[in-house]
């Protein structure tokens, strides 16, 4: 027998074992040809067999050579528990189980000599969520009725878009006795309090990208949703730049500035204003952390749309040539608000850090009134690719921060001047209109979704380490990829109208919230809506203790 | 429930009228409290009417704690009137040692100052006052300002009437507007400063409902203006707004109806004036009263008006004869006082109106 190497790599150091049963097998090879990870292969097994014919013992022994499906034994092609095999197999004859004694982060370092990196969201801490502490305690009885969730009309709009104080209005009364605008005012556009949030072409494949805005248009046109969409940091398609539908895209600018060079080529043919600017700075997954797409993932397409060579794109972790808080009002906001000729909002995205209220209040006292959304992302939050140690180390939640921010604008008279919107893990049980209602009683304009989103599309990654494979591009439901053959897996048609599905049904649960608060429109900042069981939690977001 | 009745005159009428107005209704409130606010006054105060009057309910240290401080600012009495009391066995009321119903000059400097000046001034005085006389509850200050008078006390209002005699009409003490209220605010803490009407700078409100955006006003208004305290009751919220929009902004009074209730954005996007209007909601969104309510308001020129919730939740009547307007929460307060009235002339305000009366008694109806 050959000496026995145990630092050869084994099913048993991976994350993941597969489960196989040879005699259900039917050999019909889906499986193997559906994992994009190549984490099982064909393999020949020499099976011996022992037997005995006769009345006597008479052990014979046969050998045979049978085909088998195999787990590769290589860290590089190694089972991400996607399970995709055991959705394909037609037997149940295979299927990922979870190795709860994986050396994976040990060994994968150890083989590599680099970090870890992956996608997803973070992977520590399967507590009881925050949000999950909180109810809505306050309900109408008897003093004041309770709306009718059916019956009654809901304004469920929240502002994107620098916001004055009503002392500062231009207003005068005319000699009817009417208020007359003197001057310009800052643009605010109204619209649903979830944004889907930002994720670039490139980190998803131009199908899921493509399905997402369908949806968005689909809601706009005939839900009569104003729900809007951010591009992220990849460009957008010059037909879309050139479409009536761009006013329901939000283009972002982040610190690699990619796809910047199409968009400002296709201004002078833009026939409606996008509906904003967003300026990321942070991302909450990855806090302090640039964007990273993979070479595997830059696609013909994608080189095109961000002007880039087939390379690894780094966004770089801070805007070059942004050094302060002044200096980013200045320089791109002031320069974002006019190249839309200030009828365009320009918000900001930062990651949610222990020093996000200090940011806040620079730009809450900003005196030209151009930063029209403060964007605040959670440690929770997803991403496309990113290094493990940051995903898993780094970064703040986002239930106190956001409180946070909104006391100090209330501290400061200035609640609802820079629209709050937080992320970061919201609807990570699937139930986003429960969160997002609370973040906007806690004193948020609305929220932002991202994962959620892919979620719905078909992702079936998980909080406990599930695919999480974004970064490799080989995603196995065609999601984060650029692979023909896996974005082909995608039915663009029934993604767009799962997300108008789970957007109509969070609507009528954003209803059944407010209804039995009595409110008709959205309790921003009502956080006597709220109570905590948990002393801890009410203390520290300031809300009614109950147990 | 609150029960709330306003009554707006061409002739001095006597508080008998609005005991008289909310008498019928008791069966809708608790007869925990009685309250009311008196503008353009006659009787004994008509001669006074450019100066402050001090409404003040105190204990002997605390009417000569506010004596002393006023006088140490400059203001002098010219006149003060102490309403004789009818303290009978049996009474259903919290009675304070003082009601004290001051009038001053004001102090020499101030005299030939500016009107904004002197108004700063006297609510600057009231706050301070107020503060003082806080401590070991020495003393409420309602209200000072030239020809307004306030009363409250917690009782059953009957009681409270016939404690302060106001049930016999008489021509000393009277007013052309005057707005009432029989309850204390149950919702929070008995505390003689919750009950409405409440009173700053010329405006008064009183309310009937609830306001679910209460601690969002709140925490707004605290940083608007100096003069924006207590928030013992939510319905304080809606005379603080009526002040911040009326007075600070100096928008015309039915922009107040477009704060407190905005227009759902789909009407509103519908509006010639939609610019205006969706920088008004957005600018003062922390301003809007969510949930059932009527308000009455008076402004510093006498002018009573009426609006209501954006679905009508809690109803007023307004009524009418030649000489006297009345508001009230129940129409049957309104016919014990105005019982020859032409009823079918009755106006039964909408969501989406406020209902106004000008000095001249005119009754105007804007849409919103």
């Amino acid at each position: 027998m050959e000496t026995m190497k145990v630092q050869h790599v084994t099913p048993n150091d991976m994350p993941w074992k597969i489960k196989y049963d040879a005699s259900r097998c039917t050999l019909c090879g889906s499986c193997v040809s559906a994992c994009s990870f190549r984490a099982i292969e064909a393999k020949v097994e020499r099976r011996r067999m022992v037997f005995s014919e006769g009345d006597l013992p008479d052990p014979q022994q046969r050998f045979s050579a049978v085909p088998v499906i195999r787990q590769v034994k290589d860290v590089r092609h190694y089972c991400r528990g996607c399970g995709i095999c055991e959705k394909v197999c037609p037997n149940d004859a295979i299927g990922p189980l979870r190795n709860p004694d994986t050396r994976h982060p040990i060994v994968t370092r150890c083989l590599g000599g680099d970090s870890i990196k992956r996608g997803g969201r973070k992977n520590l801490e399967a507590s009881t969520r925050t949000l999950d502490k909180l109810r809505i305690g306050r309900i109408s009885q008897m003093t004041d009725p309770s709306l009718d969730a059916q019956r009654h009309t809901f304004d469920l709009l929240a502002p994107f878009g620098r916001i004055l104080p009503a002392k500062a209005l231009p207003f005068s009364v005319d000699g009817q006795n009417n208020l007359q605008v003197e001057d310009k005012m800052p643009p605010v556009r109204w619209i649903y309090p979830v944004v889907i949030g930002d994720m670039s072409i490139g980190a998803l494949s131009w199908r899921m990208w493509e399905a997402t805005a369908m949806a968005v248009a689909y809601l706009n046109e005939e839900c009569g949703m104003p729900v809007r969409m951010c591009s992220g940091e990849g460009g957008v398609p010059v037909r879309l730049l050139k479409s009536k539908y761009l006013k329901y895209l939000i283009l972002q600018i982040a610190s690699g500035h990619f796809g910047w060079n199409r968009i400002a080529k296709a201004m002078p043919h833009m026939v409606e204003d996008p509906a904003g600017i967003l300026i990321k700075i942070g991302q909450g997954a990855k806090p302090g952390d640039g964007g990273l797409l993979q070479a595997g993932k830059v696609a013909e397409h994608i080189q095109a749309i961000r002007g880039v060579p087939k390379a690894d794109l780094l966004s770089p972790p801070n805007h070059q040539g942004l050094y302060s808080i002044e200096e980013s009002v200045q320089k791109m906001f002031l320069s974002f608000n006019a190249a839309f000729k200030f009828r365009v909002p320009v918000a900001i995205k930062v990651a949610a850090s222990a020093t996000s209220v200090s940011v806040f209040n620079n730009l809450v006292r900003d005196p030209y009134n151009i930063v029209g959304g403060f964007f605040l992302d959670g440690i929770d939050g997803g991403t496309g690719a990113a290094h493990e140690v940051s995903l898993d180390h780094t970064g703040h939640p986002i239930v106190s921060k956001l409180r946070d921010c909104y006391l100090a604008a209330v501290n400061q008279g200035r609640q609802g001047q820079i629209p709050l919107w937080a992320a970061g893990g919201l609807g990570k049980t699937g139930d986003l209109a429960a969160d997002a209602f609370k973040m906007i009683a806690l004193g948020a304009s609305g929220v932002f979704t991202g994962k959620l989103v892919l979620q719905m599309a078909g992702c079936v990654g998980n909080d406990l380490g599930r695919c999480n494979a974004c970064n490799t591009g080989l995603c196995p439901v065609g999601i984060t990829t650029q692979e023909p053959q896996l974005v082909h897996r995608l039915d663009v048609d029934r993604v767009a109208q799962n997300i108008v599905n789970y957007f109509l049904a969070m609507d009528t649960e954003f209803k059944k919230l407010m209804a039995p608060i009595g409110n008709s429109s959205l309790p921003v900042g009502r956080s006597d809506a709220l109570v905590s069981t948990d002393k801890a939690v009410a203390d520290r977001l300031s809300i009614q203790y109950v147990c | 429930m609150c029960r709330i009745g306003a009554i707006k005159s061409s002739s001095y009428v006597h508080p008998s009228l609005a005991l008289k107005l909310m008498e019928s209704q008791q069966k809708g409130h608790d007869n925990s409290g009685f309250a009311m606010v008196m503008h353009d006054l006659g009787g004994i105060f008509e001669s006074y009417k450019h100066l402050p009057t001090l409404s003040m309910a105190c204990t002997d240290e605390g009417l000569k704690l506010a004596e002393d401080m006023l006088h140490e600012a400059g203001f002098q009495r010219v006149m003060q009137w102490v309403p004789e009391t009818d303290p009978q066995p049996g009474l259903d009321i919290q009675a304070m040692p003082n009601y004290v119903f001051e009038t001053f000059d004001y102090p020499r400097y101030f005299r030939n100052g500016e009107q904004k000046d002197k108004e700063e001034l006297l609510l600057d005085m009231r706050l301070k006052l107020r503060r003082a006389l806080e401590q070991n509850e020495q003393g409420f200050v309602y209200s000072f300002w030239p020809d307004v008078v306030t009363l409250k006390e917690i009782g059953d209002p009957r009681d409270i009437g016939t404690y302060f005699r106001l049930w016999t009409s008489d021509d000393k003490f009277t007013a052309k507007v005057i707005t009432a209220q029989c309850r204390q605010n149950t919702n929070y803490d008995i505390v003689r400063y919750a009950a409405h009407p409440f009173f700053l700078q010329g405006y008064t409100a009183l309310a009937n409902g609830e306001n679910t955006f209460y601690l969002k006003n709140v925490e707004a208004q605290r940083k608007l203006h100096r003069g924006y305290i207590g928030f013992e009751s939510d319905s304080q919220c809606f005379l603080y707004t009526l002040h911040y929009v009326h007075r600070q902004l100096r928008w015309p009074l039915r922009y107040y109806k477009h704060v407190v209730t905005p227009l759902p954005f789909d009407d509103l996007g519908r509006r010639e004036d939609k610019e205006q209007l969706l920088a008004m909601r957005q600018s003062l969104a922390h301003l809007e009263i969510n949930g059932p309510n009527t308000i009455i308001g008076v402004l510093p020129d006498f002018t009573l008006f009426t609006c209501c919730d954006a679905k009508k939740l809690r109803p007023v009547v307004v009524g009418r004869t030649d000489d006297t307007v009345a508001i009230s929460s129940e129409v049957c307060g309104i016919n014990d006082i105005l019982p020859d009235r032409d009823w079918e002339a009755d106006i039964y305000p909408h969501e989406r109106e406020i209902v106004a009366i000008d000095n001249s008694l005119e009754v105007q109806r804007w849409r919103q």
